[in-house]
């Protein structure tokens, strides 16, 4: 059963203070600790898109999304916990959690990023995906099916993030926003990364997706725009 | 004993069983009929002395995630609804041609979809209908515009390419040229072979209300 409402997870229980005190600051990305004694741990979400009877796109005829978007979360989670970042996945195996449990498992991390991994055979590149939602500010509880409002301007952030890291590797990127699920129920800073094969162009020569040269090239981009994006958001009051 | 009074009542109640049962066999004989009519394939064809009126189409190219305006003259039928329908014919047959920039018919979700072969004519419809009502709003607003409701048949998704990119940019070009021929249309929803679907091929969702003015400018790629 889908949940109506969900917590917010940006508003933080705070204690009434003796004095006044300026006014609040805009809100933060992740929820302020109980104990502000205690940093908060910068914590990643990544969902492995499909898996087990849903297999995604025909990538090839030996290639299924499910299978490569598997082997590119968890090669990610390797690589960001190499970079000392925490990092939680909605799948670890062929199964396909429902865009239910996969929004809850992202939701009560609580997470500063949120990263789909999605892969086509169409088109060239990484596409990145943000929530078509219009942009809302976070209350107490949100509707779940549109949840991801209140997160939009920092996805969009997040996206720019990505988009210049990608860059920086010389992968050709396009922007786009879309309604997607669990994407538009997540309480967190979510873009859906969708990798694509390398069409030949002026700067490219044609590359499968099964190139590991490539992945490796996007898989390092993510990890350095992830990095950007902690040391972005260790610098927010 | 059966009384000659009971044998009467049963023979007049089976009679008048079978009176209803031929009755309403025909009443759904002819509901069918009217179906088939407005779902026949007359609304595609482009009507016969009619003048030739410039339409805009919006064609999506999968290379760089972009939609471009296209401007054709074609004789249109007057009704909004069947309008609706031929716009969105010739849109989604474009995406057939093999040269297309964004091409119909490849790998479909699920690993168990075929490709439809050929080009033209020779596929199945991709739209089953398009229904046109006034579009539902907020309580203590004005009714502003009009709510279509395309329906794509079964096989225009299973043999769509499965990908946000694609879904996305087929959504989106729908909706626009929609919007840019009949200005009325302000809210679109999807379904396929007439049933509410979770997604198209297994990425952009189908159960939410796409907003016409809003959606095309802010979702077309860059």
């Amino acid at each position: 059963m889908v949940p109506l409402l969900l917590p917010a997870t940006g508003i933080a229980q705070q204690t009434q203070p003796a004095v006044p005190v300026p006014p609040a600051p805009p809100v933060p990305s992740v929820p302020a600790p109980a104990n502000p004694n205690v940093a908060p741990r910068f914590l990643v979400v990544v969902d492995a898109a499909h898996g087990g009877n849903d297999t995604g796109a025909r990538i090839s005829d030996h290639l299924l999304e499910k299978d490569i978007t598997l082997s590119l979360a968890i090669r990610l989670r390797s690589m960001l916990s190499a970079h000392g970042i925490g990092v939680v996945t909605t799948r670890d195996a062929d199964i396909n959690p429902s865009p239910t449990n996969r929004a809850e498992t992202a939701n009560h991390s609580p997470a500063a990023a949120c990263i789909l991994i999605h892969a086509t055979a169409t088109g060239s590149g990484v596409h990145l995906y943000t929530s078509s939602l219009a942009p809302t500010s976070i209350t107490r509880f949100l509707p779940w099916q549109t949840a991801q409002s209140a997160y939009v301007t920092q996805s969009l952030k997040l996206s720019s993030e990505i988009d210049s890291a990608l860059a920086h590797a010389e992968i050709p990127v396009s922007l786009g926003r879309t309604f997607l699920q669990p994407m538009d129920s997540l309480t967190c800073p979510a873009v859906a990364v969708e990798v694509a094969p390398l069409a030949a162009g002026a700067t490219t020569k044609s590359t499968p997706l099964t190139d590991t040269a490539y992945q490796r090239s996007i898989l390092d981009a993510l990890t350095a725009a992830i990095d950007e994006w902690r040391t972005d958001w260790r610098q927010q009051p | 004993m059966i009384s000659k009074a009971q044998r009467i009542l049963f023979f007049s109640m089976l009679l008048a069983a079978v009176v209803m049962a031929a009755v309403l066999i025909r009443l759904r004989e002819r509901a069918e009929d009217r179906l088939h009519g407005v779902q026949g394939p007359t609304l595609a064809v482009e009507p016969a002395g009619v003048p030739a009126t410039p339409v805009t189409l919006l064609i999506p190219n999968d290379a760089d995630n972009s939609i471009a305006e296209s401007q054709r003259n074609l004789p249109l039928p007057q009704d909004d609804g069947a309008r609706a329908r031929v716009l969105l014919e010739i849109l989604l047959e474009a995406f057939h041609d093999p040269k297309s920039t964004h091409p119909l018919g490849g790998a479909g979700i699920g690993g168990s979809k075929e490709s439809i072969p050929g080009a033209g004519k020779t596929h199945a419809p991709d739209i089953d209908e398009v229904f046109l009502m006034p579009a539902p709003q907020a309580a203590g607003q004005r009714s502003a515009g009009k709510m279509a409701v395309v329906n794509f048949s079964a096989a225009f998704a299973q043999s769509h390419p499965s990908g946000i990119e694609p879904e996305t940019l087929t959504l989106l070009a729908v909706i626009g040229t929609l919007h840019a021929n009949l200005r009325a249309i302000t809210q679109v929803r999807f379904l396929v072979d007439g049933r509410q679907q979770e997604t198209l091929a297994g990425h952009a969702d189908l159960t939410r209300t796409y907003l016409a003015g809003e959606t095309v400018p802010a979702g077309v790629g860059n």
